[in-house]
């Protein structure tokens, strides 16, 4: 009861913060210099056809009329048209979303799968050379920028070893080629993830270790596994859920990297095509389609907080 | 008014000798650190020393490479691609420009980027963050509120929304990334800036009647000092990530300056058969980057021991 109570809370307040993001974006998107008009039809348009192009792009109403239908076309899920293509940007999100969604997930899972335990040894075994080649490349991982990991990767696999497609989103239709277009790219931004989730739970998990009861559950003849598992992990895990939360919502914009390295098709990728051709609603509507799923993750990770942590919710 | 002035002490003191002593002491019994510090400080060579701009700006005349003696913007157009070796070490370019020469001055693009977006964003978001920390009430909870919003978007989007406001180009690169940072120092000054307002010296300048903008000066930023120079030697880092990031999609300073996420994003073309003008600026670009983490937390060691993980 007192966790749904909580939850409810962390929704009404999630609102205005979505709120107010939007309007920062409508506002943003407003203050580019050009005319999206101008964008739309191209530097050579008549006077005239530059004015019409105004009038059905609802850009001669007051600003705050534009911002209420912004609002209002929003409630009722629709997104608009891009000004280049003139297609439906609904459609053009829901084409690219699942790559997008598939790669972030998948790379979150590899981060956190390889992460975690990888913290959780390098600390017990502290000072050892596993822990310390587990805190070189740790670092090397925080060091690297996503792409150029994603180049090395691609050099490996795909162009030397010739175990994976080099570029493409493969076909959604057929898991076996989509699992294989997918490898490579959440491989790369999994072991990014990796770096700093390892640290983390490492540090964690020396905090943790230091505890009273920890010793308390040693000295009572419990097997160490048990202790280490049972007893100092759970206490370790806020920060490690806290850390996966910021990475789920870091990876859904490095993806805008791996997705221009492999040539994927996704959200990134239509993100930095609407700003280099100037697709103003395009842009904003990427924008909002980020913040809906920023918004969504930190409920998630306040959600998972509450389970970890009970005491969080009372 | 007479001369009382409360004086504040400093919470890591400087002034005195021994103390002084004992940090210098753990920062070069901390190898990793001093290893950061060696990378930094070839990084900072590399594009102070590219050409002799210091000796022929002054007298007029044009720099010639120093390091190097090819040009970074001379193009071979008959050697396009070509191999490492003897005289190219690190190969050529599609246009035929020499890889090292091309690295070379790029360190400047990344340094500029790294340390002046820094410098801005630090200065932007200590004077927030402190101001709202000691103003207090209302005021203070709208700024956090907004700066907590700002902080939810990860940088790179941020960096990409502010760029398509401002366009491409070195300053507005310093100016997006900077305003990108701001937030973070914002959290961390205010934070600082509510423990430290609670200290009986801010009282006691209070009592003697400091005006605020004293009080920010002269007592609070100086106790926070050390914990925003950690922040700034490790946002050095992210800064000059966020820089090659958005070089690599498309957006960074405009051709023909070399910068290495351009270099690499050019590079990619030919990956196949030329992986060395891909893989070289990448080198260089964690060499950097690695090397103010390093120094960040050999840093954060010396200058704040309770941030010690």
């Amino acid at each position: 009861m007192l966790r749904i109570k909580y939850l409810a809370t962390r929704l009404v307040l999630a609102i205005p913060t979505f709120l107010a993001v939007l309007t920062l974006v409508f506002f943003v998107i407003r203050v580019i210099p050009g005319d999206p008009a101008t964008a739309a039809l191209g530097d050579y348009a008549s006077k005239e056809a530059v004015e019409a192009m105004r009038e059905r792009m609802g850009l001669n109403a007051p600003l705050y009329v534009q911002y209420f239908k912004f609002l209002g076309d929003l409630l009722q899920g629709d997104l608009g048209k891009s000004l280049i293509t003139g297609k439906s940007i609904n459609e053009q999100v829901k084409e690219v979303l699942p790559y997008t969604l598939e790669l972030t997930l998948s790379a979150v899972l590899v981060g956190a799968v390889i992460g975690i335990p990888t913290g959780i040894y390098t600390a017990v075994k502290r000072n050892s050379p596993a822990d310390y080649l587990g805190r070189v490349l740790s670092l090397a991982g925080l060091s690297v920028p996503a792409f150029y990991l994603g180049i090395l990767i691609m050099l490996l696999f795909a162009l030397k070893l010739d175990l994976f497609p080099a570029v493409g989103g493969g076909d959604l239709t057929d898991w076996k080629d989509n699992l294989s277009h997918l490898f490579l790219p959440s491989l790369t931004l999994g072991l990014i993830m990796t770096a700093s989730v390892t640290r983390l739970t490492r540090s964690a998990m020396l905090n943790v270790l230091q505890e009273d009861y920890v010793r308390t559950a040693r000295s009572k003849g419990l097997e160490e596994r048990v202790t280490i598992l049972r007893h100092a992990l759970r206490a370790a895990l806020v920060p490690i859920v806290s850390i996966i939360g910021i990475w789920t919502a870091n990876l859904i914009a490095d993806s805008v990297l791996t997705e221009t390295v492999f040539a994927r098709p996704g959200l990134g990728k239509m993100l930095v095509g609407a700003i280099l051709q100037r697709d103003y609603t395009a842009l904003q509507s990427v924008m909002v389609v980020y913040t809906g799923f920023i918004v969504i993750v930190n409920l998630a990770t306040d959600l998972l907080y509450s389970i970890v942590d009970p005491r969080i919710s009372h | 008014m007479s001369q009382i002035q409360a004086q504040s002490p400093v919470v890591h003191p400087v002034r005195l000798r021994s103390q002084r002593q004992r940090m210098w002491h753990t920062f070069l019994s901390n190898r990793p650190a001093i290893v950061g510090l060696v990378l930094v400080i070839i990084v900072i060579l590399a594009a102070v020393f590219a050409d002799n701009w210091f000796i022929a700006l002054p007298r007029g005349e044009d720099p010639t490479p120093l390091i190097t003696t090819f040009d970074p913007l001379k193009q071979d157009a008959r050697n396009r691609l070509a191999e490492p070796d003897a005289e190219h070490i690190m190969g050529l370019d599609s246009y035929g420009r020499d890889t090292w020469a091309r690295i070379l001055y790029g360190a400047r693009v990344s340094l500029a980027v790294g340390l002046g977006s820094v410098l801005l964003g630090g200065v932007l978001g200590t004077f927030v963050g402190t101001l709202a920390g000691y103003i207090g009430g209302k005021t203070e909870n709208i700024i956090m509120r907004a700066v907590d919003v700002l902080m939810a978007f990860p940088s790179l989007i941020m960096g990409l929304m502010v760029l398509a406001v401002l366009g491409a180009g070195l300053s507005k690169m310093i100016l997006a990334i900077g305003i990108v940072l701001s937030p973070t120092f914002a959290r961390v000054a205010h934070g600082a800036t509510l423990t430290i307002k609670e200290n009986d010296f801010v009282n006691a300048a209070i009592a003697v009647g400091a005006n605020r903008m004293r009080i920010l000066r002269v007592h609070i930023l100086p106790n926070i000092l050390g914990e925003l120079i950690v922040l700034g030697s490790i946002w050095t880092a992210t800064a000059i990530r966020v820089e090659a990031n958005l070089s690599f999609i498309g957006l960074g300073v405009s051709p023909p300056t070399p910068a290495w996420g351009s270099m690499i994003r050019d590079g990619t073309q030919h990956l196949g058969y030329a992986p060395w003008v891909s893989i070289f600026p990448g080198v260089a670009i964690l060499i950097t980057v690695l090397g103010f983490n390093l120094l960040g937390d050999g840093l954060r060691d010396v200058l704040d021991p309770r941030l010690q993980q």
